[in-house]
């Protein structure tokens, strides 16, 4: 069982707080994703999780031990960096044979294992090539073999797929997602790139600023976002924000937004009454606004085409609506205008609903 | 007339032939995205329309006038570097302002031009900020606006968001956007991403091994894509691409793969060329594999869930059949486990052939 658990971590560089109270917990064979901008304190948070870093606060456990005071080396754990060091001058069996060969490892055992490696990651080939050699793909593959080699408890990729090509980005992600499954190792990767994110990891821990500000699976995340934050970093188009506010007409909850009145009874209990005397921030998924080329007796408003984005499957089609744009999501069957009318209406059951101030969800999170 | 002809272009350097022929046009109004992997020729091609580069041979026309032997300053062609080059101590104003004052414009026309440039790109109330205090979609706007206000024939824009992380890119490609559609100008775009591509482009060139593979709209691109090359750039994640034979008789025909077949009846006669015996390749993108728990289609082929990614409200689905990993998107959040059985099938009126010798589409 290799389980990773930080309780309070906090790290100050000179008067920056990089880190703030982080805490998480990794399971056995689980692939987690370190989630936020760049300057979040991903990186940081790696290093102390390697030992590379001390933290100011807080305690590391890797199973039941508090890894603390244990050296990088002694931890089991392997980090592969964003900009990996390989030497140009050694082939790639060299590369990958040299963390053996340090720890004095008999040359029959090291060859078996730097093929086994070379086999699960599929670089058989390259074992006699040198570096320079090598695609950007390749040295990342390279240089993941040559940690992995060391059978480290636990791996550590800080922004593998920030160097590639969108294509090969692409492809790489899914390998990356492979080779945990069939090594069964225990992995923690960071990523600015929230579709990375949720593709790859089983869970993913969202931080900004410093701040964990909500762990999940990509599906809880997307669906309940605890906060505005999450709400537009997870998804793409971003969340949709409008200004609105509730009010209570007679036995009927209503939210206000847009000029345009939203019936929220069925979903009163989310909604607190001190809701009522709060700024509020109402957040739409592109996907669920709804286009429509004629008005409908009720519930929708008026609309006019500012942008229209062709994603080959997909079309974002941003409306003007008063002061706000929306972006929304539609098929590729339908064709707008620049400058075209159309009215537009929400999946009621889906919107979201922040404090202003806070920024936090009220209610529609799963706990 | 087109704004901007490249005509029978080519670029050696050295030995290596980074531009092969490559020739198009841009319409006024227009922008063109010149698309492909590092090492296309995309980016030559621009510095040669700039006149950073001397074309071995070719012409280059803007508004119908030879500039080959012009030299760059005097071609009136704006263009934007991919870093900007914003001067960080200069105010916003004399950022915009910075090459009219080369061309020692008059200061009361000067000051009149920078405004109305400003108030078209949206910084009229920043003027007065130093560059170095310019977030990254002010930047953008800022090098924009230096160069439009020396009333260029043409924008050149040299891979302006790929220095930018995911999610900002997103919301810098909708600005780029609006702001190309209020500026107007004829435009070239450099990218290596799809993405900025279809969304930027009035027509998109691809790009590869220093020759255009097709040129046309995003829909065009993507829907009926011309070679293997472009079929499997274009798209995310990539159409599936599977080697496969046709087998005709008088009755059916059927394309058979190593671990399923197919029948295409239907669509035979529509196949270019003589196609039987042929080595083809089956094209057929994620979004037209539909996936079902249960066999409704008769046709569907049973297959298993081997790795599921979800993106948002998508998810795509890595299925087994056989040897074979099938590709699907699903406009929905995963429902299926890995290892669920489930029946899928290709919606045919979507489905792409190329001939595998010439990797040119055949359907």
């Amino acid at each position: 069982m290799v389980t990773l658990r930080l309780v309070n971590i906090s790290k100050k560089a000179g008067q920056r707080q990089i880190l703030k109270n982080v805490s998480l917990e990794v399971t056995d064979k689980e692939l987690f994703a370190i989630a936020g901008p760049p300057g979040a304190g991903k990186t940081t948070l790696l290093k102390i999780i390697a030992g590379l870093v001390p933290p100011d606060e807080g305690e590391v456990y890797i199973g039941d031990q508090m890894v603390n005071t244990v050296p990088p080396g002694d931890r089991e754990v392997g980090m592969v960096f964003e900009v990996p060091p390989i030497y140009p001058n050694r082939t790639g069996f060299q590369n990958i044979a040299f963390p053996l060969e340090i720890k004095k490892i008999d040359g029959d055992e090291i060859r078996e294992r730097v093929e086994e490696v070379a086999k699960l990651l599929q670089i058989t080939h390259l074992l006699e090539r040198k570096p320079a050699t090598y695609s950007g793909g390749e040295l990342q593959r390279v240089a993941l073999a040559r940690v992995l080699v060391r059978k480290p408890r636990m791996l550590l990729l800080d922004e593998p797929l920030k160097n590639l090509d969108a294509k090969i980005r692409e492809t790489t992600r899914v390998e990356l997602k492979r080779l945990q499954r069939e090594s069964g190792i225990t992995m923690v990767f960071s990523t600015h790139d929230q579709v990375e994110a949720t593709a790859v990891g089983d869970r993913i821990g969202v931080i900004n600023e410093g701040v964990i500000e909500q762990i999940g699976a990509p599906e809880e995340l997307y669906s309940f976002p605890k906060s505005v934050f999450v709400g537009r970093f997870i998804g793409s188009p971003t969340m949709n924000l409008a200004e609105c506010a509730v009010k209570q007409l007679d036995d009927r909850w209503v939210l206000e937004a847009l000029g345009f009145n939203l019936d929220m009874t069925t979903r009163a209990y989310e909604i607190k009454s001190e809701a009522m005397t709060q700024e509020l921030l109402l957040g739409l998924r592109p996907e669920d606004i709804i286009l429509l080329d004629s008005p409908e007796n009720s519930g929708c408003f008026e609309g006019r085409v500012e942008l229209t984005q062709n994603f080959g499957d997909e079309r974002v089609v941003t409306i003007r609506v008063g002061e706000v744009s929306l972006n929304c999501l539609t098929g590729k069957e339908r064709v707008f205008r620049y400058d075209q009318k159309v009215y537009v209406k929400f999946k009621e059951e889906k919107v979201h609903v922040f404090l202003r101030d806070t920024g936090m969800a009220l209610g529609r999170s799963t706990n | 007339m087109p704004k901007l002809v490249v005509k029978n272009l080519r670029k050696l350097f050295g030995t290596f032939e980074a531009v092969k022929d490559v020739g198009f046009q841009v319409e006024e109004k227009e922008t063109l995205c010149l698309l492909g992997p590092s090492g296309c020729g995309k980016t030559t091609t621009l510095r040669i329309i700039a006149g950073l580069e001397v074309p071995t041979s070719g012409e280059i026309l803007v508004d119908g006038v030879l500039v080959n032997d012009v030299p760059p300053q005097k071609r009136q062609i704006g263009l934007v570097f991919q870093d900007y080059a914003i001067f960080p101590h200069l105010s916003v104003f004399e950022n915009i302002a910075y090459g009219l004052r080369v061309r020692k414009m008059p200061e009361a026309q000067l000051r009149t031009k920078v405004h109305d440039t400003a108030s078209l790109i949206g910084v009229d109330n920043i003027l007065d900020v130093p560059g170095k205090k310019l977030g990254l979609s002010e930047m953008q706007r800022v090098a924009i606006g230096r160069s439009i206000a020396l009333d260029p024939k043409l924008l050149l824009l040299d891979e302006p968001l790929s220095n930018i992380d995911a999610k900002a890119r997103e919301k810098m490609r909708a600005e780029l956007g609006k702001l190309q559609k209020e500026i107007g100008i004829a435009t070239v775009y450099v990218t290596h991403d799809q993405l900025e591509a279809m969304t930027l482009a009035d027509r998109i060139a691809v790009m590869r091994d220093g020759l255009i593979e097709q040129i046309g709209t995003t829909s065009q691109i993507y829907d009926s894509p011309r070679t293997l090359f472009v079929a499997n750039f274009i798209g995310s994640p990539s159409m599936n691409l599977i080697d496969c034979e046709l087998v005709q008789n008088e009755e059916r025909a059927i394309l058979k793969s190593r671990d399923f077949a197919l029948d295409i009846t239907e669509l035979a006669e529509r196949v270019r060329g003589e196609s039987k015996a042929r080595e083809l390749i089956l094209g057929i993108r994620p979004e037209d594999v539909s996936v079902d728990v249960r066999k409704t289609d008769p046709e569907a082929m049973q297959s298993e869930v081997q790795l599921v990614e979800p993106i948002g409200a998508r998810s795509i689905y890595h299925l087994k059949i056989g040897r074979l990993t099938v590709l699907a998107k699903v406009y929905a959040m995963p429902e299926l486990e890995v290892g669920s059985k489930v029946w899928i099938s290709f919606n045919k009126e979507k489905l792409h052939l190329f001939d595998k010798k010439t990797q040119e589409a055949i359907l």
